[in-house]
């Protein structure tokens, strides 16, 4: 079977069993990825499929062949981090740091679901186009993601700063 | 363990010849629910048929409607122009369940046919006639609280759990189905069997049947309409309590009502005693109030669900007070 992983090209024979977690994590040896409740509850293992979010731990991996696959692995470096990386540092969007590889992959995803205009429960106007970036709708959106350190108050900072951060560039770009 | 094979269709002939109409195949959507149940070895399927591949279009019937392929994704659906314009109950169903990433995950052919998340479904430990037949209910004299108190039966008292289907019952949606006896629609609200002696017996559908597309009929005044669910946080919870509800009302009366169930009932639940209650009726909170107690009159509370009656009358008083 051929997955591409983080934009490498790799082959590996699973079981039809296997998770795209599992997959990752101990055929790949990517651990960034975590395995919290292994039952779609926590969010620990959020990865990205084609940009979209989902929880590997109820993906069978043998659905995702060929399918562009990114882990916090392929998202940025210690020398070269990802914005959202760097902001989770500033904002103090951890403690543990269990949670954390689920939490940026997820907000990164959500990021773009509110940019092409995806409505969530909390969005009182279904029609429109442009969707605010306020703190309830961050929460709403990332209530896939459970920390057990409660690190929630940073997460949202280090989301809506670097959310904020990228706006403004574009709108400097669009000027 | 037993062998597992996975094969992938693309489209309902390959789909319906791979599964074979064998008690071991299994339809695989985005087994946000199947690999779980696997995993708990509740389901143990030797051959999934992985049907993500089939149609994943929405597009518009000739009679106003709106045909969904079973392949569309949670999120898909409830991202659709013409859903959140002309059907937002069904846009705020959906986004009330589950994640962000599970809905980016899971098809509506595998919402329709997801299962109870009765604990004791999910724990060999225990009876559960529905797992295991004949064997008994450990729900019935134990922790309750989330379990049905409308349609059940002595044999079981699971709900069913999907956000999703209280809108599209409440919608007079249409389910598409391909089997080895040729196609055949039904309506939703058929395709749940009540659990009366056989819980485990869920549908209607026949072995190796396959849910091709919903359609949902044009219904205008849905335009207003929402979905309102009590969960115990805010957020990533199952339903205690929901309300879906379209109103009709023109100079204070109300023309017409849709009214859909979830949290409280064996399966999706079309509310039609209090649409009856209500209908030529002011739009009034003493009317929804009215409406609210026809529905609930045959409420069969178990020790530690009593609460849902009352929560679920409030709740629709409140969700057609909304709309009114
Ligand atoms: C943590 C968690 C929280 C959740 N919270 C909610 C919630 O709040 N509200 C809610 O509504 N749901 C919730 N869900 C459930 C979720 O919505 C379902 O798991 C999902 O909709 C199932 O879709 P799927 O495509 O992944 O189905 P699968 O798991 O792939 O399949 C489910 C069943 O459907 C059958 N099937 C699939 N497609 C077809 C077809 N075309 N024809 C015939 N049979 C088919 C499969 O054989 C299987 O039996 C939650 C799930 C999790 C894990
Ligand atoms: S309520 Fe139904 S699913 Fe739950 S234990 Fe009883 S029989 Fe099983
Ligand atoms: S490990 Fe996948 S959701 Fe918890
Ligand atoms: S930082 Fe510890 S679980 Fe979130």
């Amino acid at each position: 079977m051929r997955f591409i992983i983080n934009e490498h090209s790799i082959e590996a024979d699973v079981d039809v069993r296997t998770s795209l977690l599992d997959l990752l994590r101990d055929h790949l040896g990517l651990t960034g990825t975590k395995k919290g409740c292994n039952q779609g509850a926590c969010g620990a293992c959020t990865v990205l499929v084609d940009g979209e979010r989902i929880n590997s731990c109820l993906a069978l991996a043998v659905q995702y062949q060929d399918r562009e696959i990114l882990t916090i692995e392929g998202l940025g470096t210690i020398g070269d981090l990802h914005p959202l990386q760097a902001a989770f540092i500033e904002y103090d969007g951890f403690q543990c740091g269990y949670c954390t590889p689920g939490q940026i992959c997820s907000a990164v995803a959500m990021i773009g679901e509110i940019r092409r205009g995806l409505p969530s429960a909390l969005t009182e106007d279904l029609a429109l186009e442009q969707i605010g970036f306020s703190e309830d709708e961050i929460r709403e959106r990332m209530s896939g993601n459970l920390c057990r350190c409660g690190a929630y108050n940073g997460i949202i900072e280090a989301i809506r700063a670097t959310y904020a951060e990228e706006s403004a560039q574009e709108r400097e770009a669009a000027a | 363990m037993i062998e597992l094979r996975y094969e992938k269709a693309v489209d309902p002939a390959s789909a319906m010849q791979l599964h074979g109409g064998r008690g071991t195949a299994r339809y695989l959507g985005g087994g946000t629910n199947l690999v779980d149940l696997m995993r708990e070895e509740i389901e143990q399927p030797g051959l999934v048929v992985d049907v993500t591949g089939l149609s994943g279009d929405i597009r518009e019937t000739d009679g106003g409607g709106l045909l969904i392929g079973a392949g569309v994704k949670n999120t898909a659906l409830a991202e659709h122009r013409a859903v959140r314009a002309r059907y937002p109950l069904l846009s705020r169903a959906i986004l009330s369940g589950a994640s962000g990433q599970i809905r980016n995950m899971a098809t509506v052919g595998g919402n329709i046919l997801q299962r109870t998340r009765c604990y004791y479904f999910y724990d060999d430990a225990a009876r559960c006639n529905k797992r295991s037949p004949e064997s008994g209910c450990d729900a019935i004299d134990g922790f309750n609280r989330i379990h049905a108190v409308l349609g059940t039966s002595p044999a079981c008292v699971a709900t069913h759990p999907s956000d999703m289907c209280v809108a599209l019952v409440a919608l007079d949606a249409v389910v598409h189905l391909q089997g080895a006896s040729g196609a055949r629609a039904i309506p939703l609200t058929d395709l749940h069997r009540l659990p009366d002696g056989h819980p485990e017996i869920e549908t209607v559908l026949e072995p190796g049947e396959l849910i091709t597309a919903i359609e949902i009929p044009n219904l205008p005044f849905a335009a207003r309409s929402t979905y309102r669910k009590v969960r115990d946080r805010a957020s990533y919870a199952f339903a205690l309590v929901s309300v879906a509800a379209a109103l009709d009302v023109e100079h204070g009366i109300v023309r017409d009502a849709r009214i859909g169930l979830g949290g409280v009932a064996t399966k999706p639940w079309r509310a039609r005693a209090a649409e009856r209650a209500v209908v030529g009726k002011a739009a009034t909170e003493a009317n929804f109030r009215a409406a609210a107690e026809a529905e609930l009159e045959n409420a069969s509370p178990l020790s530690g669900n009593g609460f849902k009656i009352e929560l679920a009358k409030r709740t629709i008083v409140h969700t057609l007070g909304e709309l009114a």
